[in-house]
């Protein structure tokens, strides 16, 4: 038996690319944020992304799921131009959870079906109590205010909510970065749960320098603006240029 | 009234001027400045009228409401500058409701077409739809701010930008009609309208006074709700680009 990242490592290279990026270039009226960031990430792969603040990690994914678009460069995802996708069907594509989990009035169940409710169709209860069973919530939870539920319990909601479109791709922005240790690990256990079970590709922003290499199978590392490595994980134990090396040594502060 | 008698009105801006002056309040400039620019618009106004309601011609009447609609967009506009196309959108908007109402009151008969009806009655409803169009360009500007984490969540899931801002609009359109339809359940109780005691001054009939009063507060109620309804769905567009893209989204960090 294969696992699934063995599977499509099988596949041709071209098949097994989610993302393509070729010098992407992003910036705001005064500053260059993104610098000509080129690579590639790998379907079913969990890639960490890592890097000092304001290296524009969050800015890169803004662009992948359509929020922002770059000036320059092209971004090709599942083999097709990310131009030529409909923004609304492109942000089904690829989800995004961010650390603040912004969570709408009204309960769980309410937020739950956020996503399939903004297309005029309805969340079955049945498959409601699935997504709170896959994040380990019961079933009571359903009709409790999300607003009264721990910032633990909340960022697991809004994963859930995440997957209710089934996104192929899923991108984390620090969605750990907030919580207690305990609540840092079920959410880890969580994600790569979803990563074998859905086989989503995900890429995961985190300053947690550990976890990067534990959860990722790949990382990138970027520094101002440039990614500066890429590859297996634990480059992050041996890295090759000086930058990631400073990087590493100052932690991230 | 006779002009002997508006001299002696005077005497009500020679009180402020002396008492000002007594006590050193520094507003003697600006009493006088007010009171000699009520004089020249107000008695410009007046001749204005006589003209125009003499002429019985209905191009004088629509170049007075084609002013009176300029003067309120360039007030307004003035607040929603961040709205790209702000102007014409407020042009379209006051516009609208001058046509919509002129047409159900001349069409139904309920005023005669003249000058000496429409004229004050479109001044009443575009001053207020101006009125209107400031309180929701302000209120739907930081209400967009403010929920700007649910507009983005909302965009992220793939919802479409009239989805985004739903909320947003929504409050805004309330928020400022709320004032209009307050103000209008205390009316008469303290104080008179002030188009009823000016006709009861020029010596109407009062129940025709409080009739004619009827019929402006229900025309600004429609006034209040079709501006910031309006408005609103004319706005909120210009707030995203063609990919569905908050302009300025300067929320979302590095």
């Amino acid at each position: 038996m294969f696992t699934y990242a063995e599977e499509v490592n099988c596949l041709s290279e071209k098949d097994s690319i989610a993302i393509k990026l070729n010098n992407i270039n992003y910036g705001t009226k005064n500053v260059e944020i993104l610098k000509g960031i080129t690579g590639n990430i790998y379907k079913g792969k969990i890639t960490t992304l890592v890097g000092p603040s304001g290296s524009g990690k969050s800015t890169l994914f803004s662009l992948l799921n359509g929020m922002r678009s770059p000036q320059t460069g092209t971004i090709i995802i599942n083999g097709k131009n990310i131009n030529e996708f409909d923004p609304l069907q492109l942000r089904r594509e690829v989800g995004i959870v961010l650390q603040k989990a912004v969570m709408i009035n009204g309960d769980v169940f309410k937020n739950l079906s956020l996503p399939l409710s903004l297309q005029g169709k309805t969340l079955a209860k049945d498959k409601a109590i699935e997504y709170l069973k896959l994040i380990g919530l019961n079933e009571s939870f359903l009709h409790r205010q999300a607003a009264d539920l721990s910032g633990g319990q909340q960022q697991r909601i809004s994963i859930a909510r995440s997957l209710i479109n089934e996104p192929p791709i899923l991108l984390l922005d620090e969605i750990t970065s907030s919580l207690d240790q305990a609540s840092q690990h079920e959410i880890e256990q969580l994600i790569s749960n979803v990563n074998k079970e859905f086989a989503t590709t995900i890429i995961w922003i985190t300053h947690n320098l550990q976890q990067a290499v534990t959860i990722g199978h790949d990382t990138w590392v970027m520094v101002d603006g440039k990614l500066v490595e890429s590859g297996s994980s634990n480059l992050l134990e041996n890295p090759k240029s000086d930058e990631v090396k400073q990087f590493l040594k100052g932690g991230d502060k | 009234m006779s002009y002997l008698n508006l001299s002696l009105t005077l005497i009500f801006v020679l009180i402020p001027f002396f008492l000002s002056k007594h006590f050193k309040l520094g507003l003697e400039k600006d009493t006088v400045i007010a009171a000699v620019r009520s004089i020249i618009q107000l008695l410009a106004v007046g001749y204005i009228l006589q003209f125009v309601f003499e002429s019985e011609s209905y191009i004088f009447i629509i170049l007075m409401v084609l002013l009176m609609i300029g003067a309120a967009v360039q007030n307004a506009r003035k607040k929603g500058v961040s709205i790209r196309g702000i102007t014409w959108k407020l042009i379209v908007t006051y516009s609208f409701i001058e046509i919509l109402t002129q047409s159900i009151l001349i069409g139904l008969k309920i005023i005669p077409p003249t000058a000496q009806y429409i004229i004050p009655i479109s001044g009443m409803l575009i001053g207020n739809s101006m009125v209107l169009s400031i309180l929701f360009l302000n209120r739907f500007t930081s209400e967009v701010e403010n929920r700007r984490d649910e507009t983005e969540l909302i965009l992220t899931l793939g919802g479409t930008t009239k989805q985004s801002i739903h909320h947003s609009l929504m409050a805004a359109i309330r928020a400022s009609t709320i004032p209009t339809i307050e103000s209008q359940k205390t009316i008469g109780l303290v104080q008179l309208p002030g188009m009823m005691s000016g006709q009861i001054i020029a010596g109407a009939d009062p129940v025709q006074a409080v009739m004619f009063q009827l019929l402006i507060i229900f025309l600004l109620l429609t006034t209040a709700v079709i501006t910031s309804i309006m408005l609103g769905f004319l706005s909120y567009p210009s707030l995203f680009n063609e990919r569905m893209q908050l302009i300025k989204s300067n929320k979302i960090k590095r």
